[in-house]
């Protein structure tokens, strides 16, 4: 796309523009309407959150994690609590497993309930934006009755969960699923066979296999381009092992195979949230070492021993064996890992967050290139960055 | 049911494969995980080895992580972690490094690897050589110090904020209202071993 007359820019995106989804700046080269080069400049939302975990106890540092993709903020503490739990070795009672597996899958509904309607967006689509809100609405209210705060849960604790989910609570995010099917097939609707919507991405962004291994891409961006990987089938985590659910592979690996596949993903977790609900019985909902897990309120007001545990695991927390464990879970984004490294004290001597955003954004030089200019938003959108966690 | 490969498997295959075992120091299990320590000369040559070889094919770089121990006589770790999606397996690879030195890039093996290793540049001062692009990524234009350094303060050396009469952002040392307080809450008496035979001469004696 070589024209004589073409000018060369080179221009300023971001980083506050409305397609930048969050916080980027890209420096664009561009020979008039197409993109040369993308560089793309990050950091700008760095909160130094490594530095702040290995200056607290493990349980001070699992907040941070709410903190990272704040769209999906309990996948990302599950990450980390299942490294602290394999470092130090506890089993999750059966009922803290299945909880766990609902508010993850929750979350992957309310991840790709703001993606895919981002995406339509950034193509010039309003309608889906309002429609996807209002689902993930419904969903923040789930997540504020179980842990008590909208975004910021700090839910998964070590051994188990914090707190038990009410009956009541259970029978509403089951009735959520059949009404939530409905909406997924009203926004279909709009957009799969939406001629402007498939214009705008079938063949844009095209990821091959070898780009998906060199670049390090993970999750949907990976499934787009046809790897038949997903870690809770491929690494069961949870009870994942044990649920019927299926992983939608993309053919052609451009953005419009990564919105179906988002699509029906949503689908798949409504039909793994119906399964763990039935599965779910009464027990335990954290584990009984109370080295690790507090104790009962009750049980404080009358056991002397029950007191002091508390006290000890609030201010000097539990000491971890030394080690260290590369834990990775299946988020909505992608391969979320932690690193850890544990020196046997009540800190992680170092803890590194391996973002699924930040593999993704790093390729959007090469996915970019020869695009044009408003092809390169559709991209943004289609790799599903949120600034949280590229820049942590 | 997805067969995963897991280290007892690749220690044997490692044992096994001349070209490797060549390169590696040691090898090394922790909860399940397997790391393999490499002389950082050999890093590129092994990696490349690991990415290629049939047997292991661990052809995606998931993590590429520095860390600091200032104890050490070479302070700076830089530890890989590899994916085999075709073998269903991870893999950890360590190396060590020093201000002064400097670890091969494997940019060319791993395109991602790049920001991996400006992040490491940035975070930790780690050289990686023949990285085309080693700028700092993810703190400020203009930023000084490499942050997740142990001797780094948590709270930083300088602060910004917007000053109305120059109208615009400046940077000033940074002001603690109340100093940093580091709590350690590590219980004194935990790991301490009282030797058995004070105590039980002691009640000899009371009688």
């Amino acid at each position: 796309m070589t024209n004589k007359t073409s000018e060369k820019f080179r221009v300023n995106f971001g980083p506050q523009h409305p397609a930048a989804h969050g916080v980027l700046r890209l420096i664009l080269d561009l020979d008039g309407e197409v993109v040369e080069r993308v560089e793309p400049h990050i950091g700008l939302l760095h909160r130094g959150t490594e530095k702040l975990i290995e200056n607290k106890t493990y349980l001070q540092a699992l907040p941070y994690f709410d903190r990272l993709d704040y769209v999906a903020p309990m996948n990302q503490e599950h990450a980390f609590t299942l490294a602290v739990e394999s470092l130090l070795n506890v089993q999750v009672p059966e009922r803290a497993q299945c909880i766990r597996v609902l508010y993850s899958e929750i979350g992957r509904i309310l991840s790709h309930m703001i993606n895919v309607p981002a995406q339509a967006l950034d193509v010039g689509a309003l309608t889906p934006t309002l429609w996807g809100w209002e689902e993930r609405e419904k969903l923040m209210v789930f997540y504020e009755r179980a842990c008590g705060s909208r975004l910021h849960a700090a839910y998964f604790r070590t051994g188990g969960v914090h707190q038990d989910l009410e009956e009541s609570l259970v029978n509403d995010i089951f009735n959520f699923c059949d009404p939530f099917l409905k909406v997924l097939d009203d926004l279909e609707s709009l957009l799969t066979e939406n001629r402007i919507f498939k214009q705008r991405n079938v063949d844009i962004g095209v990821v091959t296999k070898q780009d998906v291994l060199d670049w390090g891409l993970t999750g949907v961006m990976a499934r787009g381009s046809g790897y038949h990987w997903d870690l809770r089938k491929t690494q069961p985590y949870e009870i994942y092992d044990q649920l019927d659910f299926q992983i939608p592979v993309g053919k052609n690996g451009d953005n419009y195979d990564r919105y179906l596949i988002r699509v029906e993903e949503c689908r798949q977790s409504i039909s793994i949230i119906k399964q763990v609900i039935e599965r779910m019985k009464p027990g335990p909902t954290i584990c009984e070492d109370k080295k690790i897990a507090p104790p009962k309120r009750a049980e404080m007001k009358s056991s002397m021993e029950a007191l002091i545990h508390h006290f000890k695991l609030y201010t000097e927390g539990y000491d971890v064996g030394p080690g260290d464990i590369y834990k990775a879970i299946e988020a909505p984004k992608g391969e979320f890992g932690v690193y850890l490294i544990s020196d046997g004290t009540n800190k992680p001597y170092r803890c590194k967050i391996r973002a699924p955003g930040f593999a993704h954004l790093q390729a959007i030089d090469y996915l970019g290139k020869g695009h044009l200019l408003p092809d390169l938003s559709a991209i943004l959108g289609s790799l599903d960055l949120v600034f949280g966690e590229v820049d942590r | 049911m997805y067969k995963q490969k897991n280290y007892s498997q690749l220690l044997n295959e490692i044992e096994n494969n001349s070209n490797i075992k060549s390169l590696i120091v040691k090898t090394e299990v922790s909860a399940n995980d397997l790391s393999i320590y490499v002389d950082n000369e050999k890093l590129y040559d092994l990696l490349k080895l690991l990415r290629d070889d049939e047997d292991f094919l661990f052809s995606q770089l998931t993590d590429l992580c520095g860390v600091d121990w200032p104890e050490n006589e070479i302070r700076f770790q830089v530890v890989y972690n590899l994916l085999s999606m075709s073998n269903n397996s991870r893999i950890r690879v360590k190396t060590f490094t020093d201000k002064n030195d400097s670890v091969v890039s494997v940019s060319k093996l791993f395109p991602c690897a790049e920001w991996y290793e400006r992040e490491a540049y940035d975070l930790f001062g780690i050289n990686f050589k023949g990285n085309k692009d080693l700028r700092r990524l993810l703190t400020d234009y203009g930023f000084e110090g490499h942050p997740l350094r142990k001797d780094f303060p948590l709270t930083g050396y300088v602060e910004v904020r917007y000053d109305e009469s120059k109208k615009r952002v400046v940077y000033e040392p940074v002001e603690l209202k109340q100093e940093f307080r580091s709590f350690d809450f590590e219980s004194p008496w935990e790991g301490i071993k009282y030797p058995e035979n004070d105590l039980e001469s002691d009640s000899v004696n009371d009688k």
